[in-house]
Parts: structure tokens; sequence; C-alpha cells
């Protein structure tokens, strides 16, 4: 049994390193290998605590937090996101209106929070509790709302910001995401002009990096593609990263979310 | 009174009518996603606002239809004359350092400290197969590799290579000058890298001794 075994085995092997492997093949093996060890889960944890935790100049926890579909209610909101609140009368993504929570039954300065970079104090909160958020829709297929005059123009303002071209390399977010089956490097790109499949594009975020060893929420990856892009520094929360999740979770529609997933 | 009252309706009604009617048409939603787009940046380090200022290509360039051609074929004269040439006959570098230039993807990032050529990169393989040794690689653009071989370069100062060698040139100075909507950088224009940067990466794609030319 155990010689059949090792057999079996050394003959996989074999086979394997006789057929060549692409990079990709290589990539997707490795992330396969990361994935039962992500350390995402660790952030869904902590994200989970501070939502039931009383916090705050308030002293208040996050469970009557609206995220959309009702008081407290999480399971489901981060695949409909961004969406309109009547509240606030804006669009908003999962941290923009995290923030709005954190101020409104807390007592926190969303304003301070936008300010403070990414990685430390208030915002470390921010991206584990976007992290817990997301992972609760784990599975589930985005679908966001479209109802709303506001979803329909924030869809229209990302597509516009999405082809917008400017800075020193002339790139718009479409120059790496507007062609199905293209690299920079090694790194497939997806498509995002369209519904790039289960798990890609808008639909593999918040995800952990583990060639820097951090979390990265939605805002981050968007904030990391405009440094790349050569462009001056995106605000947090501000109204172009919401629009540019309208289109890209508009265009998901029907995309299975695996966020938190594992990245390189 | 009751005239005011119906009045008042009467008015409040035109102005719901007139709010649905009033989604908002293509050219108020081009006016609102530049004004987001102004209020969403700010500056950090190198990266300032004027990053955001678009010229005419980029202008021109930024939606998924391409432009008339009328003004594709303007961007491309106006893109052409910003062009500088070499002095005849210096038109490569050093292959050695081509290659280094093309493997670093360095630069113009608001974490560089300096925006001055001497600290970046070509970053030519983020989006082209170049020396065929190097397997990481990115596809945007087309393969390089036997880039002068293919095109009949043994000698590029051969009067029989001076318009492939002056294409090259101009397409790495000002690639609009080509193709308007081009994904490639100016990295002439836009001040990317500097005259003898050029060169080497010239040498890297034109000198037959170059590794791409095996």
């Amino acid at each position: 049994m155990k010689r059949s075994w090792v057999a079996c085995a050394l003959l996989a092997s074999l086979a394997a390193w006789a057929q060549p492997k692409s990079a990709a093949d290589g990539i997707a093996e490795y992330r396969k290998m990361l994935e039962d060890g992500n350390p995402a889960d660790l952030f869904e944890a902590k994200g989970e605590a501070l939502w039931k935790q009383k916090r705050g100049p308030k002293d208040a926890s996050l469970e009557a937090c609206d995220l959309g579909k009702g008081p407290g209610v999480v399971k489901g909101a981060w695949v409909e996101m961004p969406r309109h609140f009547a509240d606030t009368g804006r669009v908003q993504d999962l941290e923009s209106r995290l923030l709005t929570c954190m101020e409104t039954l807390q007592g926190f300065s969303a304003a301070e929070i936008a300010k403070t970079p990414f990685g430390r104090d208030e915002q470390k909160n921010v991206t584990a509790l976007a992290t817990w958020i997301a992972a609760s829709s784990r599975g589930m297929k985005f679908s966001l709302p479209q109802s709303h005059p506001e979803e329909r123009r924030f869809y229209e303002l990302g597509k516009r910001a999405f082809f917008f071209r400017g800075g020193p390399m002339d790139f718009s977010c479409a120059s790496c995401h507007g062609e199905a089956g293209k690299r920079i490097r090694l790194q497939d790109l997806p498509m995002l002009t369209q519904n790039p499949g289960d798990g890609i594009g808008f639909a593999a975020w918040p995800a952990y990096r583990v060639s820097n060893g951090e979390m990265w929420s939605m805002q981050l990856r968007l904030n990391d593609c405009f440094r790349q892009q050569r462009f001056p520094y995106p605000g947090f929360a501000s109204d172009v990263t919401i629009a540019l999740g309208s289109y890209m979770g508009v265009n998901a529609k029907g995309a299975e979310s695996i966020a938190p997933a594992i990245k390189r | 009174m009751n005239k005011t009252v119906t009045l008042t309706a009467a008015v409040g009604a035109v102005a719901l009518l007139a709010g649905c009617a009033s989604a908002p048409s293509a050219a108020d939603l081009d006016q609102q996603a530049l004004a987001m787009i102004k209020a969403s940046f700010r500056e950090q380090g190198i990266a300032k606002l004027d990053r955001i200022d678009q010229d005419l290509g980029q202008a021109a360039c930024s939606s998924d239809k391409a432009p008339s051609s009328d003004l594709a074929k303007r961007i491309e004269s106006e893109s052409l004359k910003t062009i500088k040439w070499p002095a005849p006959g210096q038109y490569l570098g050093d292959w050695r350092e081509g290659e280094k230039l093309a493997q670093n993807g360095r630069g113009m990032t608001w974490t560089d400290a300096s925006a001055e050529p001497k600290g970046n990169g070509g970053s030519c393989y983020n989006c082209h197969q170049v020396n065929k040794e190097e397997i990481s690689y990115g596809t945007i653009g087309p393969s390089l590799y036997n880039y002068g071989k293919l095109r009949g370069v043994k000698d590029a100062a051969d009067p029989a290579s001076a318009a492939i060698v002056q294409y090259t040139w101009g397409k790495m100075w000002n690639s609009k000058a080509y193709a308007a909507c081009s994904n490639m950088p100016r990295f002439g224009h836009m001040g990317l890298l500097d005259e003898s940067q050029i060169r080497h990466l010239m040498a890297l794609l034109l000198d037959p001794k170059s590794p791409v030319n095996q």
C-alpha cells in the first residue's frame, strides 16, 4: 500500500516534470497552496470582533450599522455595494459607508479616518471590518442595485473615470484592464469592462498580499492602481474611487465573490 | 388662496416632470466626471495635480470610442513635430545599458523621490517580449524579439536602414506621432527618459550584436 502510494507520487511528479508548466499554472498552483493558511482569516476575526465591540467616543458597537440591507445585516451586503443610501443621500462603497457608521454610531470623525494613511490607527480597523464584511458574502454573486438615478449616474461617472487618461505615462485604467488575455510581466490582467469571471478582478478583493504581508481592501487596491498609473493621490473614499467601484461592480454582475482572496 | 395653491402645485408638477426628464445627458456626465476627478485627487510627493490636466491627445483618447480620423491625424501630426531627433549617426548607444533600462520599471510614482530621467526605467518588459532569455514579460504591446533582424537592419548607419531607425527613435520619443491613442508612454516628450537612455534602448532593439537580434 505504502509502496504503491510512493510509486504513484513519483509517477505524478514525473508527469508534472515532463509536461512543461506555464508560468501562470505555476502561480495558480502557488496560490492554491497558500489558500490553506490565508492570513486574511486573522483580519476577518478581528473585523467581526470590532463590529460587535463598544468603541469610540459614544462607546457603541456597529451592530446597528445599515450596509444597505437593513441595520445590522452583514451577509450579502458586500456584493451589492456601492449603492445609494437615503440617509446620507450619497452612493457609498463599503469603506465610505463604514466611515459614516463609525461617525454616527460611535462618534469617530470620518474626515479624520479618511486622512489617516492605510495601515495605521483606525484605518487598520476599517480594513479588518471590510475584510470580515466582504467575507460574509463569500460564494455570493455580485448584483449591485441600479434602480436609483444616482446609482446609474455613478456607473456612468465610473465608466468615464475608467477611461480617463492622464499623468506622465498617459495611462488610464483601460490601458491595462480594457482588453482580455493581457499581462504585465507575468501578472494576468482582468478585463474590467465586463464580467471577468468568478473570483477575478472586483470579485477577488479584499485580499491578502503575500509579497508585502499586507491586507488590502478595495480602497487600497484602487489607490495602488493610481500610484502605478503615475496619477496624483486619490482621496480615501473619494467620489472617483466610489464611482470606479460602481462601474466595476455593476460590470461584475453574476461573478462569485471569493473575498478575502490571497495574492502573490 | 385657492389660486395660489393651484399655481404652487402646477409649478411643483412642472419641476417634478423636469426632474424626471433630466437624467443627465452624455455631455453633462462628461463635465461631471471631470469635476469629480479634479475634486478627488490631491498632490503627493512628485505627483502633482497638473498630472490630471489632460492635453489634446489624452482627452481625445479617454473613452471606449476612438477619436474621429481628422482628430487622430491632428494629434499624430502635432506629436510628430515634438520629436527631438539626435545628431546624425548618433542613434545607437550600448545595448547592455538598454537591457538594464528595459528591465527597470521604476519611476514617476508618488513614492519615487525624483522625477528626473536618471531615476527612471524604460519598463519595456512590463508590456513587451524583448530578449528571449527573459520569460517574465507582458503582452500589452507586440513582441520586440528580433526587432532589428526581422526588419533587415544589419548596420544602423546604413542609409538603407534609415527609415526604420528614425521610426524607432520617433516611436520611443513620442509614440502618439504614429498612433494617436497608442498605449505606449511618450518617453522623450514627457521627460521620462533622456536622449542617452533612448540611445541605449535603440541599441537593444537595433544593434545586430544585441541579444534581441540573435
